[in-house]
């Protein structure tokens, strides 16, 4: 497998650690990145907030690049991928706004290009189980908040790999390196974004409110797949404790370091010392965690092995004394069969429509089945039944077969 | 804000400028049946002088120039909840981008969020790609907000997340065509 990469901005800046897990998350799970060349910005929000035509250009360039590689291009940002996407679903639909980006880039556009997450690929083309093979470190009793933010998942139009309210395909990815990924209300709402940045009376709350949902309902960390995401969550989330006065101390991850450690990585070479929220701390508490529970479910193993050995020897023992009286074990065993023959025997005259539809797979056959159970066929089938369902199913068919061939008959 | 107005039927210059606006966000303002699920989804609306069911509500009035004047427009964060929410299809999150494009081309913009605009697009203009620490300075040095954000500035250095130069992309010269030639095209209308 392999991708056309658009790292964006941050991947050199603020989302380092970021651009860093992505090569070791594409060389642990065997799939190529090739750096689109000569990339530019996708013009993020400041882009769409400006000028309409110049906000789809900007993306529409490094589309006309990606289209001649003839790969899909995976961009780790929630934003540039939204920008991307944007432009693509313009380009593919609205032939009078493709006419006019294609004079600014002064180049022709395929409209074949296809931009894609992190997270369709993680979850969607590599899949839970490839990724589970690779792990060595489990992160078993983490507790992780998986967040999604606003732009991985909506505009559904545009995203459309997941779920707008209640996306899994992060915490699949979680599960599948071990993590228990907790249930929580705010993993689709916004960090604030920018507004963190430039109007802090707006952003400052929303932010707030994200971190202490999280807190609230037992997260012991929050994992993400947006630079921006994680630039809010981790650089402010002193400031926010400070503005609120609400210890918080929850460590933010890039899905792709978390992925990169429970796969063998030392959490340096996947940029976790980087963080502002210390967040090396709460990986050596998982890994001793899941040591302790790895100990916990051997022994409880061993012990439930030892348990059912004893008994396995208390019974022959008590087999060997009692050796003398042979009838009487299966005597006892005939009792609760007489009891089950019962049991069906009330079942198919008093549901005969349902009864016959566990023993006939075919509805049709079922219905003749159940119309024509008379006392007989009832015993028969109740003996059946209780003994061996296999049997009992091929005498059910032979009921109908025969009943067929009468109606068959009959006709003639 | 004016808690009382008194309405009269929308000018022909709010019903062009409104068909304009509606056309460039790709949605049409007369679909929403006022139930509110925009603004009982919206993570800003609690900042808002006119929440984003009431910033419809101008538009179907034909009240355009209070809806561009109105600070919620600056105050949407694009998250795009109110747009995946709609039970009518109505794109308000494009609704309130095409509003902001229009508020600027009317000098109407918030001049912090204009200010970082322009920083940021400044720098891909002339470099290809976006350069953080630059970017945070222009917009400090251009706000007078000298010192904000200080504290991070440091700590970002010293963990290796802050470039000591601007990256540049090899089409630079291509990249300031681009602009021009988008501001030329987009001003065509």
């Amino acid at each position: 497998m392999k991708f056309a990469y658009y790292p964006g901005c941050s991947a050199d800046g603020s989302g380092i650690e970021y651009g860093m897990s992505m090569e070791r998350t594409a060389k642990i799970l065997g799939f190529e990145l090739e750096e689109l060349e000569d990339w530019n910005c996708c013009g993020a929000t400041s882009g769409h907030n400006t000028d309409q035509l110049l906000s789809l250009a900007l993306p529409a360039r490094n589309l006309a690049i990606a289209e001649k590689t003839g790969m899909s291009m995976m961009t780790p940002c929630a934003a540039c991928y939204s920008r991307h996407r944007h432009a693509e679903h313009v380009i593919q639909h609205d032939p009078e706004m493709k006419k006019k980006i294609e004079l600014v880039l002064e180049k022709e556009l395929q409209g074949t290009s296809e931009t894609v997450s992190i997270l369709d690929i993680l979850a969607n083309k590599i899949g839970t189980e490839a990724i589970a093979a690779k792990v060595t470190n489990p992160l078993t009793t983490m507790k992780a908040a998986c967040y999604y933010g606003c732009l991985l998942v909506r505009p559904v139009g545009l995203t459309g790999f997941d779920d707008a309210e209640d996306p899994q395909t992060m915490d699949k990815v979680m599960k599948a390196l071990g993590a228990d990924a907790i249930e929580w209300s705010h993993k689709t709402e916004c960090c604030g974004a920018a507004m963190v940045t430039s109007r802090p009376d707006v952003g400052n709350p929303m932010l707030y409110r994200v971190l202490k949902d999280a807190k609230e309902s037992g997260a012991e960390c929050i994992v993400t797949a947006c630079p921006l995401c994680m630039l809010n969550l981790d650089m402010r989330q002193a400031g926010i404790e400070k503005k609120f006065k609400e210890k918080f101390d929850l460590p933010i991850y890039y899905v792709t370091e978390l992925l990169a450690v429970a796969c063998g990585d030392d959490p340096k070479t996947a940029g976790i010392n980087k963080h502002f929220v210390e967040a090396g701390q709460y990986l050596q508490t998982v890994k001793v965690r899941a040591a302790e529970a790895k100990a916990a479910a051997e022994k409880a193993a061993a012990e439930a092995a030892a348990k059912a050995k004893e008994k396995a020897a208390a019974a022959q023992a008590k087999a060997a004394g009692k050796s003398t009286d042979k009838a009487k074990p299966e005597a006892a065993a005939t009792e609760p069969d007489l009891k089950k023959i019962e049991a069906f025997k009330t079942a198919l005259t008093k549901n005969p429509d349902k009864m016959a539809a566990k023993l006939v797979d075919d509805p049709a056959r079922a219905e003749i089945l159940a119309t024509t159970l008379d006392e007989k066929r009832i015993a028969k089938l109740a003996q059946l039944m209780a003994s061996d369902m296999e049997k009992a199913k091929k005498a059910a068919n032979a009921f109908v077969t025969a009943e067929l061939k009468k109606q068959g008959d009959c006709q003639d | 804000m004016d808690l009382a107005i008194k309405l009269s039927p929308a000018t022909e210059d709010q019903k062009t400028l409104l068909a304009k606006v509606e056309k460039e966000a790709g949605t049409s303002v007369n679909l929403c049946y006022q139930c509110g699920k925009c603004t009982a989804g919206c993570p800003a609306a609690f900042a808002m002088d006119y929440p984003p069911r009431q910033v419809i509500r101008l538009l179907q009035l034909g009240m355009i120039e209070q809806a561009l004047q109105a600070e919620s427009i600056w105050i949407c964060a694009s998250c795009e909840t109110c747009s995946a929410r709609c039970p009518r299809g109505v794109d308000i999150a494009s609704l309130m981008d095409t509003m902001r494009r229009q508020a600027l081309k009317q000098g109407k913009a918030d001049k912090r969020v204009a200010a970082f605009n322009k920083a940021f697009l400044s720098n891909v203009k002339n470099f290809g790609k976006t350069y953080e620490a630059g970017l945070l300075l222009r917009y400090n040095l251009t706000t007078g907000q000298l010192f904000k954000d200080m504290e991070l500035g440091l700590p970002m250095m010293i963990r290796g997340k802050v470039g000591v130069l601007p990256e540049r992309i090899k089409a630079r010269e291509e990249m300031k065509k681009i602009f021009e030639r988008a501001e030329k095209l987009g001003g065509d209308e």
